[in-house]
Formats: C-alpha cells, structure tokens, sequence
C-alpha cells in the first residue's frame, strides 16, 4: 500500500520539503562486499550505437512537415527602457508569420515576477522580440527589419560595485537578493584570529564561465488540435511540460514533452525557457509546428553561465595547522534575473573542522548576463579561492598542504555535527597522493629546459544525495523481454545504461533484454530533473524497487504455474530456477499468452539521522614555460567518494569531462565584456573551451566503496564532484613550478606572462643590492 | 562582374552522398550542412556554431574532413560527400564506431558524428600515428562533454589493431 511522506530534498545546497508517495521497501541495500553480476562493471552504453551513427535524433534534428522557424532579436544596451517597436517592415516581410514582442505576444508570463518580453531590457543580449517565419534566412532577415528605439539607462556591471549605496539601481528595490547578504557564523572569528599564530588573506576572482553546450538550446511544438507535443533539448522534461501546461492553461496531460538525446546541459538547461514557451503557444496559435533553435551567438549571451564571482577570504591557523578561524565573504555577480543564489561559501562552512567560521555572501543583481546553474554551481569558485588560500597557508606555515588539508579534516558535518552515512575523503588523499607521487611537493620544481613542472592537490566536498520524489515502472513482455520506463534524463552521463544494469542485476535477466524509455512525460513516471548529481542516487532505486516488485510477481506466478513454493525459488539470467526444476522465463509467459506484469518502485526517503555528501581530492602535474608563459596540464589524479560505483566506465568519462570543465574555468574561459556591458566573445572562436590538445592524463581513481546508509544501491552522486577541485589544483601546482599565486581565474597566458615579468624584476632588483 | 540572385533561385547540383548519387535544388548561397540535413534528411550531420570554430558539422569531401557549415552546396558540384551515416556497411559498424562504443569515447553524441568522420580519414591516411600526431588531427573537433581522453584511447586502439 503507497503512503505519503514528507521528505527532506537537498538540491545543490538548496533544502526543500517535498511530498513523496512510497510503498515498502522491497529491497534492502546490497552487501558492501558483494560481487553483482552487472551493476559495478564496465558496461558499454545501452544507446552508444545510435549515437555514433547518427540515428540518435536530437531535438535539433526533429523536422516536420509546415514546421515554422524562430530567431530572437537581442538588445544591445546593458539597461534601457523600449521606447518604441516598430515591426510593420518586418511583418510585411514575404514568409514572415509573426513579429512578437513585449506590445502583442498573447502569453507573456515567463518566471515568477519575470515577462517574457518587457518594457526594460537589463543585460546586452536581452530578449526584445521574436520573429516567426518560413525559413530561419526569413526569420533573420527579418530581425534586421524591426526597428528599436531605445532609451539607454544607467547601469551596473561588477557586483561589489553594485552593493554601493550610490550604484545604479538594477531593479526599483535595489541590487541585492532578499535586500540584505546571506550570513552565517559559528563560534567567534574574531577571537579565532587572536587565538592564530599566523593569517593569511587573499582576494581572489573567477570568471563568467558559458555552459557552451554544443546542441544549443532547442525546441520543436506541434500542436494537433488537442494535444501539444514538444520536442524540448532539456534535463527537466517533467518541469518543462508542467510549465507549458500552465502558460497555455492546458491539463497536463494535453502536453507531451521528449527529450531522448540531449547534446550537452551542464545546467543550462532546467525547465522552459522562453524560446519554448514563445513555440508552444504559437503552435497552436499559427496551427503549424514552430522550431526555435537558438543560435550560438544567442546560446552564449542569454541561457546562463557560472557566476562571476570576488571573494575576500581570511584565515587563521595555529602553528600546527589548525584552523581557528574561516571569514569568507564573497559577492555573486548573478545578472538581472536570478531564481537563486549558489553557495559560494559552502565548502568555507563545509569542508573542514573550524570551530570559528564567519560568512557573508551578497548575491548582487547587477546588468550583466544572466546566472544559471553550471555543473557544481558555486564550489567550483568558491573551492578555487578557499584551497588556493589553504595552499598558501600551508607555504606560510612550512607545512607540507596535505598534510594541513588532514589536520583539519572534519569526521562529522561542522555546520551541525551530524556523522556522515559514508566519508572517504581520506582514502581520496591517499589514492591520490600515491599516484601522482606527491613527495615531489616538498622538493624544488623538477625542470625541462624552460619548463618548471610543479605538483597541486585541492579537496571537495559536494551534495548528491538524491532523493524522493522519483519513481518507475517496469514491463515484463510475454518473451521476457523489459521495458523500464520513467522520465529520467540522459544528457550524456549514461543514465540508460545504468538504469538497465539496475534493473538487469534485480530481475535476473540479461541486459540485453532490457530497454529503457526514459524523457517522455506520455511514456513515463516522474523521475525529476536530472541535476544536482541526483539522477543515479534518485532514479536508480526507484527502478531496483520497480523490478524487484516485478520479480516478486513473477515468482507468485511462476509459484502458481509449477505448482511449486515460493521460498526456494529464484530468477537468474532468465530462468526460474527451483532446486529441482529449471523454467526459462520465456516459456512460462508464452504458456501464460497475453498477460503483463509491471513492476512498480519509488524512491524512498533518506536517513535524518545522518547527512550525506560526496568527498574527493585531485591532484594535478602541471608545467610552465618560463619564457613564453605557456601552461599545460599534463597529469591529474582524480580520486573521489561517490558511494558504490554503477559502472566504472561510465563514471570515467563523467570524472574526465569534469576534469576538463574545470581546466577550462581555471586556465581560459571567460566571458570578455566591454565597458558599456556589451560581449565581445560570443562564439566558441573566442570563448575557448578545451581541444583535444589540451587535454591532460586524467586517472581517475574512484574509492568505490558501497554505501548502505544512503540508498538500496550504495550509490552518491558523480556528475558535479570531479569539476569542483582541478582548477584549484591547477593553481597550486603552478604555485609549486614557478612560485605564483594567482588570485584570479582564468590564469591566461597573458598574466603568466606579467607575472613572471614581475618574478624577473624581482629577482634583477635582488641581485642588484 | 556582380552576379545577382533572387530569394527564390534554385540552382541543380549532383553529388553522390554515402554512396548514393543525388540530386538537389539549391539556392547559391546555402550551406552544404544544411541541404545534407534539410533536403537529404541526413540529420547524423550536426550544427553547433555555424561559423566553423567546432568541427560538429564535418562531413568528408572526397574523402577528406571539412566543415559543411561553411561550405556551399553548389560547390559540392559532382563530388563525393559522406556522412556518418554512410560510414557503417553491410559488415556493420566501422571500427572507428566500434571503438568509441566499447571505449565510451562519447558522452552526449553531439560532436560524435564529426569526431569519427575525422579520425576515420586521418587512420586511412596515417595508419599508425603517433598520439601527438592523432592529436593534432582531431583537434579541430571539440567535445564540451569532455571525451577527449577516452577519444584519443579509441583512435590509438584502432590504430594499434591494425
């Protein structure tokens, strides 16, 4: 019988209380020592041929008959009012179906108290109208023709900047989220700092880091009179059709949503946006299906990135390396629209033992471009600061930074003192230290010529506990074939995969048996969106309980049909085995003819006894050109605790891809703005984003421990953790090769260069005395 | 001498594509990227940039790698185009296809497409690079996923098989 449960939900920082209906476990966690038949191999994915063949339709990819295309006109002033539109031009254009904007669109509601077309731009790239036609050359022929008389406004760029009293006023209210900082504190900084032998301080930079997904953000909606279907390029399908649903004043299951190939998120992508809202309700106003497909200049200015972020940290530490005091305050620059704040101070509060931690982060609007979640939101940058500060600490002290890193390692969580379900940060130490051979830290720079080669550690500590609500269903077809369904996402992180290892090591049938139809709201269960490095540690229960219900089943039946006990029998590899008898599957169905059998199972709720977390270490080999500034990582160890590991192959490939997304914020990606506000590298030519030639060794060795504490599977989430901790690493390994600390990120050739200037006169003024 | 052409032009271009000789009417001034995926419905050819700055689009011509956003159709003229769905046969998958499934060398598939067509060119020609030499050659196709490590281990797997 389902119940209902409040559950506690952790999603990236954020809590919330959700309803979940659950049934009785019928599962219980594997054994921690247990050798699975599946689950824990290295399986190929389930959908890798497709997607190396080019049979993999995208959502770029859907074409349909009459379908219309869609372009957006951008605003090119950081602030200004509209004054004026004229689109009569634009409207008489041949093959133009629709001019939209703020004056006519018939649905104009976005988010909570946002348009989607208003009376004010606030960013350069905001939104001003949307054009509608035959073809996209149509469509953006006809942007050309609408003309804008805008009214320039005064307007505010960098964030501390923006909380000053006299700053130019983004919204009516003022610049800051909630009107005041988020603060926290525990114990006594002030006192913390008397109590220290030695202080460091440092103010650190990092950049507005562009997701830079290379299917960009994309929708196709036809309506056929009833029922409106949207193609949607989203990690959110349910959240997408509930907010389609409402705009249109639709029930919901008048909206289809799909999302079986996704080409790359990192965040950008949860929930409608405003291209799909504007072809959902213009399919069913034009009567013909509408494709809105952002182009890449328009992905890169308006679907999100990282925050841009300045952090003023402070440390206090006793001769030993104790930490007796953490101040970190730090100012979010989050654009004109943010539906939140990251935590950049989380790891400051989290990560390690300090009895005396003082935080306060002002979440600034200000009139840059918009803030959206980027894989790890928040600890990325705050980590970069918080470890390259620790790292010089550990300089300052004469201590060796793993070593201060262990000294001040935290067995239960600071904030409340509550004990972990599991905590390998250690064992990432450890792993890492061993492999990247870290005794090279205590000893000069090795040398190459004029490469110096220098070795850099950082911790993580992250979310992933998953949680209610998700659920699934599973079909037993009468060949004893499988469907699994349950609108999950896969943006790339192998969810099918791991979900029909799940549900093959449950049911005792081999994968290749089963399929699994995930991202159609028609076709599925709620599973939630797939962010957070929640997917596996939320879905991947709900489908191991979904197949041992249907197990269960099967078993009466079987029970019924062999005349047989219950007790002694089992399902393996797709046969009833009894001690006497063996049935294969297959044949007992086809005796049974046309029946079904479906498996049911939620996620249920996790322990309030203990908080769960994901931890690890990287370790990164780095070397640097003293003449020409170059940097290139050459090695990074990538050692992380993510609970029981589903499958090892496919957690390398999310380990490397966040490896690589981390080289790319901490050495050169950023968003390059002029003074009035304006994107000067809006493109992947100049917003660079790693090559093959970039990248590094990455090993990743993953503390593949089990844990039972936190689900029937084991499992904690992967996807965020690896992008956490390289860029700090990066920075403390050239810390190490050339003895530079850089405070700002990205480290660019160009302030290589301008450092090492800087050493060089140093050194000639030195040897001059 | 300026050469005028009206919105509604069409001009005829032949070429064969994955084996198959087509026929297509083409304004002048469009892409290659987009008659392959409009007209012959040949959607495996992805467009990520449109301006040649990630390889997503990369088709071969005549066998070799270029970016078919920024090609015209018209001057595809006769030529010999594949994509990758012309890559796998009546023997099944490629092995450059084979490989990147068994060595997970992919995550979300978008960039796959051009990665393939790529390295399948560059072993054909080079059978037995260096992984230096294999970088340089893949290094106009990005991969925001971040495949790069396991991309280089399909293509010096292929190449070692040899």
């Amino acid at each position: 019988m389902p119940k209902l449960v409040r559950t506690k939900v952790e999603n990236e920082g954020r809590t919330t209380y959700e309803f979940a209906v659950v049934e009785k476990e019928k599962t219980t966690p594997w054994d921690v020592e247990e050798e699975l038949r599946v689950v824990g191999k290295p399986m190929a994915r389930i959908d890798g041929v497709e997607r190396v063949t080019g049979a993999a339709k995208y959502t770029t990819d859907i074409q349909l008959p009459r379908m219309l295309h869609a372009r957006f006109l951008y605003s090119p002033h950081a602030h200004a009012r509209i004054v004026n539109i004229d689109d009569s031009d634009a409207k008489n254009l041949p093959g133009v179906r629709a001019v939209l904007h703020y004056k006519n669109i018939p649905l104009n509601r976005f988010q909570k108290n946002r348009e989607i077309f208003g009376e004010f731009v606030r960013y350069a790239g905001d939104q001003v109208a949307a054009v509608i036609a035959e073809s996209d050359e149509i469509a953006r022929a006809a942007l050309n023709l609408i003309r804008v008389e805008y009214e320039p406004l005064p307007y505010a760029l960098d964030a501390e900047e923006a909380t000053k009293p006299d700053a130019p006023r983004v919204w009516p209210d003022g610049n800051l989220y909630n009107g005041q900082p988020d603060t926290y504190s525990r114990g006594n900084v002030e006192k913390g700092f008397v109590e220290a032998d030695v202080i460091v301080e440092g103010v650190f930079t990092t950049p507005a880091q562009v997701h830079s997904a290379l299917e960009s953000h994309a929708c196709v909606a036809d309506w056929d009179g009833q029922t409106l279907t949207v193609w949607e390029s989203n990690q959110d399908v349910e959240s997408v059709r509930d907010r389609i649903a409402k705009q249109l004043s639709l029930d919901r299951h008048r909206v289809r949503v799909i999302a079986h190939y996704i080409g790359g998120a990192f965040g950008s992508k949860i929930g409608a946006g405003k291209h799909a809202l504007i072809a959902a309700q213009m399919a069913r106003e034009l009567r013909r299906p509408v494709r809105f497909v952002l182009d890449r200049r328009g992905e890169n200015l308006t679907t999100g990135q990282r925050s841009p972020t300045k952090q003023y940290l402070k440390f206090g530490a006793k001769r030993d390396g104790t930490l007796t005091a953490i101040q970190v305050t730090t100012y979010n620059n989050l654009g004109p629209y943010p539906t939140w704040g990251p935590f950049i101070e989380g790891p400051a509060r989290e990560l390690y033992a300090c009895e005396n931690v003082k935080t306060t982060a002002y979440q600034v609007f200000t009139n840059m471009n918009p803030f959206a979640a980027f894989r790890a939101p928040g600890f990325v940058e705050g980590i970069f600061a918080f470890e390259s500060l620790m790292d010089e600490l550990a300089i300052r002290l004469e201590m060796d930074p793993l070593e201060l890193r262990i000294k001040n390692y935290a067995r239960v969580l600071p904030e409340n003192g509550k004990a972990y379900t599991s905590n390998g940060l250690l064992d990432a130490y450890q792993e890492g230290a061993r492999a990247i051979d870290w005794s090279r830290r205590s000893r000069p720079p090795e040398q190459r010529g004029t490469w110096r080669i220098g070795v850099g550690m950082a911790s993580q500590i992250w979310y992933g506990a998953g949680a209610p609500p998700s659920y699934a269903l599973i079909r037993i077809n009468p060949d004893a074939s499988a469907t699994i369904l349950t609108s999950t996402q896969d943006l790339g992180t192998g969810t099918k995969t791991i979900l029909c290892q799940i549900a093959a090591e449950e049911l005792g049938l081999p994968m290749e048996k089963i399929s699994v139809e995930i991202a159609d709201t028609q076709m599925g269960v709620f599973a939630g969106g797939s962010g957070g490095s929640m997917t596996a540690s939320s879905v991947g229960p709900a489908v191991r309980e979904a197949a041992a219900d249907a197990k269960e089943q099967l078993l009466q039946l079987a029970s019924a049909y062999l005349k047989r006990p219950v007790k002694h029998m089992r399902l393996e590899e797709g046969i009833i085995k009894t001690p006497k008898k063996e049935t294969p599957l297959a044949e007992m169905l086809k005796e049974l003819g046309d029946i079904e059998v479906i498996g049911r199972g939620a996620r249920n709720p996790n322990t309030s006894d203990y908080e769960i977390r994901t931890f690890g270490a990287q370790f990164a080999q780095v070397a640097v050109d003293v003449e020409t500034g170059e940097v290139r990582v050459e090695r990074v160890v990538a050692a992380h605790d993510s609970g029981r590991i589903l499958n090892p192959l496919t957690v390398s490939s999310q380990i490397e891809g966040g490896v690589l997304q981390s080289m790319g914020f901490g050495l050169m990606e950023a968003r390059v703005v002029d003074a009035s506000g304006v994107t000067l590298n809006a493109n992947l030519e100049g917003y660079h984003v790693p090559t093959i030639v970039d990248a590094p060794q990455i090993e990743t060795r993953m503390i593949d421990r089990a844990d039972p504490l936190a689900n029937n599977l084991g499992v904690k989430g992967v996807g965020e953790p690896p992008i956490i901790p390289t860029a700090a690493a990066i920075a403390n390994a050239i810390r190490h090769a050339i003895g530079v600390r850089f405070y700002d990120a990205p480290i660019t050739r160009d302030r290589v260069i301008e450092a090492l200037g800087e050493v060089e006169s140093r050194r000639e003024a030195e040897g001059s005395c | 001498m300026t050469t005028i052409v009206r919105a509604n032009e069409r001009v005829e271009c032949e070429f064969t594509v994955n084996g198959q000789r087509e026929w297509v009417q083409a304004h002048p001034s469009r892409m290659l990227s987009d008659v392959l995926r409009e007209d012959l419905g040949l959607t495996g050819v992805k467009v990520a940039c449109g301006m040649a700055n990630c390889g997503a689009c990369t088709v071969l011509l005549d066998g070799t790698p270029i970016y078919s956003c920024i090609t015209l159709a018209l001057d595809c003229q006769g030529r010999t185009i594949t994509t990758i769905e012309g890559l796998s046969g009546v023997n099944g998958l490629h092995p450059v296809q084979r490989a990147f499934v068994e060595q997970d060398a992919l995550q979300c598939g978008f960039c796959t497409p051009g990665q393939i067509l790529t390295m399948s060119a560059f072993l054909e020609k080079n059978p037995a690079p260096s992984e230096e030499e294999l970088r340089q050659a893949m290094s106009g196709n990005l991969c925001r996923c971040g495949a790069y490590v396991k991309i280089v281990q399909a293509g010096m797997k292929v190449a070692n098989s040899r």
